[in-house]
């Protein structure tokens, strides 16, 4: 077992275990923290693919942005006061069994399909190519989600500022 | 124990998936429901970085995954001032307690 196989067996660990502990655990705040862990698993998996800029993406938007709201998320619609913030939960078992059986028949499926891979040599960083790909094949796109963010943006704010509705 | 390749990661890609579906589907706070959107979207990414890495297609799989983090990114905000608004408006996140379009 090389040192690569080790780190994915890690970071696989994490993000599956702290996963785990995002959907079962009952206060959100905890949830709210083990959702952190479970992406930097999932940066590391990245950094294992040979994906650095996606990993410090994901670092940045996930981690910096998108946990943060989430944690607001939780405090604006809690009230402080009540030191456990809780959620609550419903049809565990069913629900179990039910995601338990499709986790099963996806994942036979996926090691019983014959992959068919190739031997690409790792380069040493993607940030040139996925720019040059970022800048000419796929501008219009790049475009379209400039555009979008700022609707996102104006969108957001102006819903959630809205006094009377 | 064979090394690790595509298989590895599409199971652990799949079982994220799974444990972001059973997220959605037992708990009843809307922040929670949004957490498991969240584990959702970053199962699929792994899979685009994945077939990405050990397929023939260039550097669009990982593109894709870049793609998919700018939506998961705009979709969080507008989400979480619906919540916000819901919140105002019925004083509960609860899904299963929200079943009126209006007040």
């Amino acid at each position: 077992m090389n040192i690569y196989d080790f780190m994915f067996y890690l970071f696989a660990a994490i993000t599956l275990v702290s996963a785990f502990f995002v959907v079962t655990i009952r206060n959100i705040v905890y949830s709210a923290f083990f959702l952190l862990f479970t992406f930097f698993g999932v940066v590391g998996l990245y950094i294992l693919l040979a994906a650095d800029f996606i990993a410090i993406v994901q670092l940045v938007v996930y981690v910096g942005g998108i946990l943060i709201l989430l944690l607001f998320g939780v405090m604006l619609t809690n009230k402080i006061t009540s030191v456990q913030i809780k959620s609550g939960t419903f049809q565990i078992l069913p629900a179990a069994i039910a995601v338990g059986l499709f986790a099963g028949i996806l994942t036979a499926s996926l090691l019983n399909t014959n992959w068919k891979t190739f031997e690409t040599e790792i380069p040493a960083t993607t940030a040139y190519s996925l720019g040059n790909l970022l800048m000419q094949e796929y501008v219009i796109v790049f475009e379209l989600l400039g555009v979008l963010l700022l609707v996102a943006l104006i969108g957001a704010a102006s819903m959630a500022r809205r006094n009377n509705a | 124990m064979l090394n690790v390749g595509l298989d590895h990661f599409l199971v652990v890609s799949s079982l994220l998936f799974c444990l972001g579906i059973f997220g959605i589907v037992t708990r009843k706070n809307a922040v929670m429901v949004l957490m498991g959107i969240e584990l959702i979207l970053n199962a699929a990414n792994i899979n685009f970085v994945a077939f990405s890495r050990y397929g023939n297609f260039g550097y669009n799989g990982q593109l894709m995954a870049l793609f998919v983090i700018i939506l998961a990114a705009a979709e969080a905000a507008v989400a979480l001032a619906i919540v916000l608004n819901i919140y105002k408006t019925f004083a509960t996140v609860n899904v299963d307690e929200i079943d009126k379009l209006k007040e």
